[in-house]
């Protein structure tokens, strides 16, 4: 239902404002749906697929740094993973992040508990470290660890 | 408008990163062998200056300081980081040395605060501080720069507009001899005629200049006055580093060509260090492809050689920089630039007054011992490791000392990453 046409301060036209004082219930698709099906004249050629290229979207901002340790195994994480981390990106809560607390790098989980944050382990052996009073930086969030099967130790 | 981008203390940031608990500490970075300081975080400034061979740090000093060998192969890769960064937000980057660039900012309404963003992503992405200096000309810009890194109040970014009150006032405060291509000799000379400021050579007449100077230094004071008419091929700065670059007529992507350039590139740089009596420790090599060709791909490679010891050799210099560029060189890309620039230069004679390993007689046998150490890699390598082995004495030859303050190659060897628990 549109209202008069009116000049906003910003300088845009308003054609009109959304009525939401009717909800309209829409049946939801759940099965993917691909638009259209490929095509033999796509404009372009992928001879190969890169995984890097894949993996990686700013690559000026992406670092590989190598996991020690078995502080974080619950998150899939293993001693002598490779870690790919991106320092452009916004660590939220639940984001496994490279972070410098008091000086010192470490690979923890950003969580909150009882609204204070902390950096959780994905180890029941180590326990969560309450970052209050304490110099936090997050250097990166980690994006990907790769784990090579061949030659995993068995524990 | 132009935009000076220059990282703060770049060799001892650079260290930063991968190692926090640097910061805030004194930091000296060591020149190959492990001779004289090369670079300085502020907090070392006081204690050490530059250029110091490290054995004549006091004792008292050497305990709280921490000092690492020049690490190139990180630097020379954060270098390109930091220029990437930058290169997403103006519409081009000239690097003029390993943690400078001009930018091109036209177009934008707040030149300042479209800086400090790009401050902020620099920050963000490679840990890297920079200082951003904006003005009408390249010789300005700098002049700017110069002022965003010394007074904290602009908070890295300072624009000196035409006409305005503050950049008369800056001018009227800058020693002439720190204007970009017054050299101290020249500094010198203008004192006579009463020139002691960047805004008293600004005052200057043009011809005169001209005339008992150079064409360059005519230059110069055109641009002091807001007219840009200095490009970046073939700039020096006797003090930092030398720069030789040259845009191709025509488009090239044949590895032949690029050869061919970087050849006369890096000849002709090891001729002006000969020239004024420098050596250079790093060769960086880079390629540009044209950014106004949006049917071409894009690629800005550069990369950092070490130079075996400090030297102002043709042949060394030539070999370090084809080296460079084999690494770099990619198939398929439409080059329009090609370069060399000399990093970190010292002045030859100073070497030998306190460099103890320097003497002529070693260099020569540093040279050969180069050569001896690659046939020994190249037939280990053949054959299998340890086949040939160095006998004793040689374990203690001084230029293996370089590594042992080596911080990892965090970015560029795949087992010197950063460890994490």
């Amino acid at each position: 239902m549109l209202g008069d046409f009116f000049l906003h301060e910003s300088r845009c036209i308003v054609l009109g404002l959304v009525d939401t004082s009717v909800i309209n219930h829409l049946p939801l698709v759940d099965t993917p749906v691909r638009a259209g099906f490929p095509s033999p004249a796509d404009d372009y050629l992928e001879a190969k697929l890169d995984l890097t290229e894949h993996l990686v979207k700013h690559p000026s901002a992406t670092y590989y740094i190598k996991a020690m340790g078995d502080s974080m195994v619950d998150y899939g994480i293993f001693s002598g993973d490779l870690l790919i981390v991106d320092r452009s990106l916004t660590p939220q809560v639940d984001d496994v992040v490279i972070a410098a607390v008091d000086g010192e790098l470490t690979c923890k989980c950003l969580g909150l508990i009882n609204e204070q944050y902390h950096l959780l382990s994905g180890n029941a052996l180590y326990p969560p470290i309450a970052l209050a009073g304490k110099e936090l930086h997050v250097w990166g969030v980690v994006i990907h660890t790769i784990h090579s099967l061949r030659g995993r130790g068995h524990s | 408008m132009i935009g000076l981008v220059d990282c703060n203390n770049f060799y001892a940031s650079c260290e930063r990163v991968f190692n926090p608990r640097l910061e805030g500490k004194p930091i000296g970075i060591l020149s190959n062998n492990d001779g004289c300081v090369i670079a300085r975080s502020n907090e070392l400034k006081p204690l050490v200056p530059m250029g110091m061979p490290a054995f004549k740090i006091l004792p008292a000093i050497r305990k709280q300081v921490t000092l690492l060998s020049s690490n190139y192969e990180l630097y020379g890769d954060m270098s390109k980081r930091v220029f990437d960064t930058v290169r997403a937000h103006t519409s081009d980057v000239e690097p003029y040395s390993i943690d400078e660039a001009f930018i091109a900012l036209d177009g934008f309404s707040d030149v300042t605060a479209h800086c400090q963003h790009i401050r902020a992503v620099v920050k963000r992405d490679t840990g890297i501080p920079v200082s951003i200096g904006i003005a009408s000309t390249r010789t300005l810009a700098k002049v700017a720069n110069h002022i965003a890194k010394k007074q904290t109040a602009y908070c890295g970014v300072c624009y000196l507009a035409n006409e305005s009150g503050l950049l008369t006032e800056a001018l009227k405060q800058f020693p002439v001899s720190e204007v970009w291509g017054v050299g101290r000799c020249i500094a010198e000379k203008l004192h006579v005629l009463g020139i002691h400021t960047a805004w008293d050579l600004r005052q200057a007449n043009t011809k005169q200049i001209r005339q008992q100077f150079s064409v360059v230094l005519e230059r110069t004071v055109l641009e002091l006055q807001g007219t840009s008419c200095i490009e970046l091929d073939d700039m020096s700065t006797p003090k930092q580093n030398i720069m030789t670059s040259r845009s191709f007529g025509q488009l090239t992507e044949s590895l032949f060509d690029l050869q061919e350039a970087i050849r006369v590139h890096a000849s002709r740089g090891a001729e002006k260090l000969r020239h004024q009596h420098s050596v250079a420790s790093a060769a960086l090599v880079f390629l540009k492809t044209n950014r106004f060709r949006e049917d071409v791909v894009q690629y800005n490679p550069s990369i950092v050689v070490p130079l075996a010891f400090p030297t102002d050799d043709s042949r060394l210099i030539i070999e370090a920089a084809q080296k460079g560029l084999r690494a770099i060189y990619k198939k398929g890309f439409l080059f329009m630039k090609a370069g060399v620039m000399l990093l970190d230069l010292r002045t030859k004679h100073t070497e030998a007054q306190f460099d103890l390993f320097e003497t002529p007689n070693n260099v020569e046998q540093k040279q050969k011992s180069d050569r001896l150490m690659q046939t020994l890699d190249a037939i280990n390598q053949k054959m299998g490791k340890h086949t040939l082995q160095l006998g004793g004495v040689r374990k203690q030859a001084p230029w293996q000392i370089k590594w042992e303050l080596l911080s990892p190659r965090y970015t560029t060897r795949w087992d010197e990453l950063l460890q994490v628990r």
